[in-house]
């Protein structure tokens, strides 16, 4: 019944599992933009197949949003909508495309950071190895400088995008995993305390939000159930 | 010179091949620069021209493009092939996602080491057939549009032209129950 209030009050609602993985990211740009969400976990197999088999994903895959009357999948193609909807997409075509690189070398490397819990043991050394060398080499310093380039408060346009809620998540989550990575970046630092003070993300920082816990060993556990 | 988009790459179809599909739909002439040698690469990375010092880069209107999407998106913006408003945006990314995913797929197993390259082959398949060359074929029937999205060309039915015939590379008959694709 929850669903079905929801969907009459208009609100988003989340098909995933009760995990950060791909949803999480869908999760800070919409607690960022003030948007209250619901959520549907996955626990077994059968939630998912339930999906599948009504239909509603176009791919047989989650994370699923319903929102506005469709049933989006693709985690790109729901952080596109949302982020256009509540005007965290730049003001026109030339911020959308600095936006758009900023963003997509953001999830470049959260493809990494999202997969690390869920790796075999062997790997997981070799993917944090890779993780600390690409944050404090190649991404963290790109963004740094981008900052330091104009030194306005946020990435693109002098105003809130979703590539900063994007970073600052990517922060926070690179941050648990490699303790000492943000020591030579001033700026982002500064970033990530300017975009956490912001009514609308320091709420969503708060104990009891929808906001997901680095997934520990029982977590991956019943994550694995609903997909094998 | 005229105000081209230069496109930096290697002569090779990579990730660079479906931007210009789409500048070629759109009949946009464009130039290429082919990184031929280590020293290319270098050269590009070291003149700070590469944000994540990785290619496809492309020079358009002004900017230094890096990250095939964020080129995608703003080419099919500035010519008008992505849609007339969010939602259909919505759409189009949905499916142009399904379309990179099965794309990647395919990659793979072109890549894939031969012993392992059998074992795979029938998911692969199973999953180009099943998974997603019947949801497209599925739009197609559901409007019975000539597009698949709001009635027009746009750049998804471009990203699925070029897959179609990688699927067609791959296995020709994987195609046979779609005909609407």
């Amino acid at each position: 019944e929850n669903q079905a209030i929801a969907v009459m009050a208009g609100k988003p609602v989340l098909h995933y599992s009760d995990c950060r993985g791909r949803m999480e990211a869908v999760r800070w740009l919409l607690a960022a933009a003030g948007v209250e969400f619901e959520e549907k976990f996955l626990k077994t197999r059968d939630d998912l197949e339930r999906l599948r088999n009504d239909g509603s994903l176009m791919f047989q895959q989650v994370p699923m949003v319903e929102i506005d009357g469709m049933k989006l999948v693709q985690t790109r193609a729901i952080l596109n909508y949302i982020a256009t909807k509540y005007n965290l997409y730049g003001k026109d075509m030339k911020e959308r495309a600095i936006i758009d690189m900023y963003t997509e070398g953001l999830m470049d490397l959260d493809e990494m950071v999202l997969h690390q819990p869920y790796l075999p043991k062997e790997e997981k050394e070799g993917n944090l190895a890779k993780i600390k060398d690409k944050s404090r080499n190649r991404y963290f310093p790109a963004y740094e400088k981008v900052l330091k380039s104009h030194g306005q408060d946020y990435l693109v346009g002098n105003k809130l995008s979703r590539a900063d809620v994007y970073l600052v998540k990517l922060l926070y989550h690179v941050e648990e995993l490699d303790p000492s990575v943000l020591a030579n970046f001033p700026l982002l630092k500064a970033l990530r305390t300017r975009v956490s003070n912001l009514p609308t993300v320091k709420k969503f920082l708060q104990p009891g939000s929808q906001r997901k816990p680095l997934e520990d060993e029982k977590c991956v556990e019943e994550v694995m159930k609903a997909y094998i | 010179m005229a105000g081209k988009p230069v496109l930096h790459y290697w002569d090779a179809r990579g990730r660079m091949e479906c931007i210009r599909w789409l500048l070629a739909a759109a009949g946009v002439e464009f130039e290429e620069k082919f990184i031929e040698t280590p020293a290319d690469m270098e050269k590009l990375i070291k003149d700070g021209r590469l944000m994540f010092q990785q290619v496809p880069m492309v020079e358009i209107d002004g900017m230094t493009l890096v990250q095939t999407r964020a080129i995608l998106n703003y080419i099919a913006t500035k010519y008008d092939l992505y849609g007339k408003d969010a939602k259909e945006r919505a759409l189009i990314d949905m499916y142009t996602e399904g379309i990179v995913d099965l794309s990647e797929m395919i990659k793979q197993l072109v890549i894939c080491p031969p012993d392992q390259r059998e074992a795979k082959i029938s998911l692969v398949k199973d999953k180009t057939k099943n998974r997603y060359l019947s949801a497209f074929e599925k739009v197609l029937k559901s409007h019975g549009q000539d597009y698949l999205v709001g009635n027009r060309l746009t750049r998804v039915d471009i990203h699925l032209l070029e897959v179609l015939l990688y699927v067609e590379e791959f296995d020709s008959s994987l195609l046979d129950p779609f005909p609407l694709l």
